[in-house]
């Protein structure tokens, strides 16, 4: 049902369009060339949060942290091989669809980890990727409190998405 | 500068890990792909982007665009009081809205960065309430159907993907209202404001 949805959009759109005496055809080019425009101002900020992220990654910090606070998450029933995912998430969404699959491959997709790992990914989005790409896209140097908000809603989000198939499975 | 301290942060545990770990030239020739990866990244998504774009101009010039703002209206309007007057930032706040709760989220971001900039116009670069509490609405998901986490569980054999539905509307929920929650905080106490 869902595959339908891009297809019937496009063509309800264009016909619409050409209904109201518009040429479909100029208006997807004058607004795919206002799209180009965006492209110039996103790359630097991907270039510097992916090279961060990809260092973090390679430098075994997630192995790390895991070991520190493998024990902590024991105890409130948390398996630490989780931890790495919720780390990644805000950085990056390749590298958390990633993670998420290899749970998935390695303890099956209807386990209580792999769950866990496609609740995770199912409910959040790659926060500093949002937040860096919105702010320099409209020229903001002063982000004030957006980072530790969305923070604050990502950690909601974990905490939810864990107890929900806990308790829901 | 919170994104500059972040950056040294990342920079800092990265050289103190790999130091820890041996793995500085890992980390070394991840820096150089992860440039890279960005770049790729970037030639991978403008093509959606502007994709979307052009289909945003769509929306615009077929009327569906006057039409989705009307519906959305009234709970743009209470989150985001002040854009919603302006007509042209209502309706690409509608189409970025309507976009994340379909789940595109590639047709989410153009409506939602052109949104955002004019929201910012006049503000000297400072992030007024309203495009704080539009980026923490965007860095959570309002997605209804995860179809990427559905299509990863059936890929590795769930019996049934979607039955993570119930979950993951939780989890989005908690998400949104903790993140707007506590942005009205910072708002509301904050040191900077």
């Amino acid at each position: 049902m869902t595959d339908y949805l891009i297809p019937l959009l496009f063509a309800t759109l264009a016909l619409l369009t050409l209904r109201r005496g518009t040429d479909p055809y100029e208006a997807l080019l004058r607004g795919a060339s206002e799209g180009l425009l965006l492209l110039p101002r996103l790359l630097p900020c991907l270039i510097a949060l992916l090279t961060a992220s990809a260092m973090l990654r390679a430098s075994g910090f997630f192995d790390l942290l895991s070991l520190l606070l493998g024990p902590l998450l024991n105890t409130l029933g948390i398996s630490a091989e989780l931890l790495p995912l919720m780390l990644l998430q805000p950085l990056s969404g390749s590298g958390s669809m990633a993670l998420a699959a290899e749970l998935m491959a390695e303890h099956g997709a209807d386990s209580e980890i792999g769950r866990m790992a496609a609740v995770l990914i199912g409910s959040s989005e790659t926060t500093f990727y949002t937040i860096a790409v919105y702010f320099s896209a409209a020229g903001i140097q002063k982000s004030r409190y957006a980072v530790p908000a969305a923070l604050i809603g990502d950690i909601a989000g974990m905490a939810a998405a864990i107890m929900a198939v806990k308790l829901h499975f | 500068m919170l994104l500059g301290k972040l950056l040294v942060l990342l920079f800092l545990l990265s050289l103190l890990s790999a130091a820890l770990t041996g793995s500085m030239a890992a980390v070394s020739a991840a820096a150089l792909s992860g440039a890279a990866d960005a770049v790729t990244l970037l030639i991978s998504i403008s093509g959606a982007l502007c994709l979307w774009s052009g289909i945003m101009e769509l929306m615009r010039c077929s009327g569906t665009a006057d039409a989705l703002s009307r519906r959305l209206q009234p709970i743009l309007r209470l989150l985001l009081p002040n854009a919603s007057r302006d007509r042209e930032t209502l309706s690409a706040l509608a189409a970025n809205l309507s976009a994340n709760l379909l789940g595109l989220g590639n047709a989410a971001t153009p409506p939602g960065l052109k949104a955002a900039r004019r929201m910012a116009t006049g503000h000297n670069g400072q992030a007024d309430d309203e495009l704080c509490r539009l980026v923490v609405l965007n860095s959570c998901s309002l997605q209804l159907l995860p179809t990427t986490a559905a299509a990863l569980r059936a890929a590795h054999g769930a019996a049934a993907p979607f039955d993570i539905l119930g979950a993951v509307w939780i989890a989005s929920l908690a998400s949104i209202v903790a993140g707007l929650g506590a942005a009205k905080l910072f708002s509301l106490f904050g040191r900077d404001r």
